[in-house]
């Protein structure tokens, strides 16, 4: 198989900046996450999180700053083959409601990575296996409960071989029941080495997962660091203050 | 007579339509649907066009296409007809001849464009921006992302309103008559209305009538059937799997992978 050579890479944020007209989403964002470590992102809504994840993959481009992967600048690069090295799970999961599951995770490993109709399928049948779902292939994407919904959209996104993994509020639209697979799922990414980048208000999860959690908050990263020293000895009073609210 | 049996020998005369039927069902019925069909089908090649550069960001897309479509939906069929039949007659000579057929489908065809055009627009405009986005990050061009994900899903929300105009153009193919077609080429209306004239009674051209409630009226049903399994959904596949809370550990297999 010629896409299952690929290994994850470090990633770094360098000072991105960027504006929606006078609005200005990102004020210098620094991030680091070495290969095979996941950085959670926290921080109160309206901080520039799901803006940052978007100018990593240049879903959004920035006005300044740079981005790296393995050490690297990306910004230069085409950003269709940008996307399929650094794979998106968003909080309304973005599945295709026309197609089958199956053919959701089979239709970029056909049409990008031209892969043959019998190879795409075994490529997506074991994907959705390792989430879970081999028996929901050939199901609507509504027909599955949302947190399965989110488990096709990651193995969707995996299918492709990712060097990185953008979560953007992967959980935020689940209910509470549904919210541990989903976690349980990244959690397993995470300890297989996969480089992660996860925006979240998990706090459990971004203490226990996570290798780096940096708070966001205004356009800048203001605290990173190991989820203990953010969790237990913040420096900042704004971040004490977010913890307090979310804990 | 008295009045009354005058008027029921007017429309319903039994050996006028009797006399009418096989040639409204080998020549009428086959023109309409030809006419119809056709335009439907280039109508909707053009309207999806439309519809592209009406949401493009290049203004010089965008305003040809709203430009083209309020002139052809705010121009009567007949007069529309009339000035494509008549007006590129000389051109349509040139390329096959004195038929005119060709130019009443590309009439029918560009009235249809306009109003498909709007029609498949607010569809591809309904679909989330989320799509569009879940497309991007895989990997996709825009251009691949509006094929592949967004207007099939446009689409598929506005079948309803598209088999509408189907019905729309089964009646407006009627207007081709005024071109002037030959005996083999006549549609369902115009071979009624020719009943008609030469015998004075209108009971053929009420057959006409009849014949198209029988392509409308279904048609109707067919767009109630897809509205109301829009929204419904299709029917459940049946899933035996009972696999919700069985969730396999992905490092326990990450092995395999790399």
């Amino acid at each position: 198989m010629t896409t299952a050579t690929t290994t994850s890479v470090s990633l770094d944020v360098r000072d991105v900046h960027l504006a929606f007209g006078p609005n200005r989403v990102l004020r210098g964002v620094d991030l680091s996450v070495p290969r095979g470590a996941t950085a959670c992102v926290i921080g109160p809504s309206g901080s520039g999180k799901s803006t940052l994840l978007r100018t990593i993959n240049r879903l959004i481009e920035p006005d300044r700053g740079d981005v790296l992967l393995d050490g690297r600048s990306v910004l230069g690069d085409d950003p269709d083959a940008l996307r399929q090295r650094v794979g998106m799970v968003f909080q309304q999961f973005n599945l295709f409601p026309h197609m089958s599951v199956l053919r959701n995770v089979t239709l970029a490993l056909r049409r990008l990575r031209k892969l043959g109709a019998d190879e795409a399928e075994t490529v997506a049948r074991a994907q959705l296996e390792l989430v879970g779902l081999a028996g929901k292939a050939n199901s609507r994407p509504a027909q599955p409960s949302g947190g399965q919904q989110q488990r096709v959209a990651i193995a969707r996104a995996l299918a492709l071989r990712p060097e990185v993994m953008l979560f953007d509020e992967a959980t935020s639209a689940l209910d509470p029941e549904l919210v541990k697979g989903v976690l349980g799922v990244m959690a397993d990414l995470s300890a297989a080495g996969m480089t992660m980048v996860v925006v979240t208000h998990e706090m459990g999860f971004a203490r226990q997962v996570a290798d780096t959690v940096a708070f966001m908050d205004r356009g800048v990263v203001l605290e990173a660091g190991p989820p203990e020293a953010i969790f237990e000895r913040a420096e900042h009073q704004r971040l004490r203050r977010f913890l307090d609210q979310v804990l | 007579m008295d009045p009354l049996s005058t008027l029921w020998e007017t429309f319903f005369d039994a050996d006028a339509m009797r006399e009418a039927l096989p040639e409204m069902l080998t020549v009428g019925l086959p023109n309409t649907l030809i006419l119809a069909v056709s335009a439907a089908l280039l109508g909707s090649v053009l309207g999806l066009l439309l519809a592209v550069a009406g949401i493009s960001r290049s203004r010089w897309l965008r305003w040809p296409a709203r430009v083209y479509t309020d002139v052809f939906r705010g121009l009567p069929a007949a007069a529309t007809i009339l000035l494509i039949g008549v007006g590129l007659a000389p051109l349509g000579m040139q390329v096959w001849g004195p038929d005119p057929y060709p130019l009443g489908i590309l009439a029918l065809s560009l009235i249809a464009a306009a109003y498909i055009g709007e029609i498949f627009r607010s569809g591809i405009q309904s679909v989330e921006a989320a799509q569009l986005e879940g497309s991007r990050a895989l990997g996709f061009s825009w251009a691949d992302s509006m094929r592949l994900v967004i207007i099939p899903q446009g689409i598929r929300r506005v079948l309803p309103a598209w088999v509408n105009q189907l019905i729309a153009l089964i009646k407006d193919s009627s207007l081709v008559y005024f071109l002037g077609l030959v005996a083999s080429q006549r549609e369902l209306f115009r071979i009624g209305q020719d009943y008609a004239a030469t015998t004075g009674n209108e009971s053929a051209l009420l057959l006409a009538g009849l014949c198209y409630l029988a392509l409308t009226v279904p048609l109707t049903h067919v767009v109630n059937w897809i509205d109301r399994r829009l929204r419904n959904g299709r029917p459940a596949t049946v899933s035996t799997e009972e696999d919700d809370d069985d969730i396999p550990s992905y490092a326990a297999t990450e092995g395999d992978r790399r």
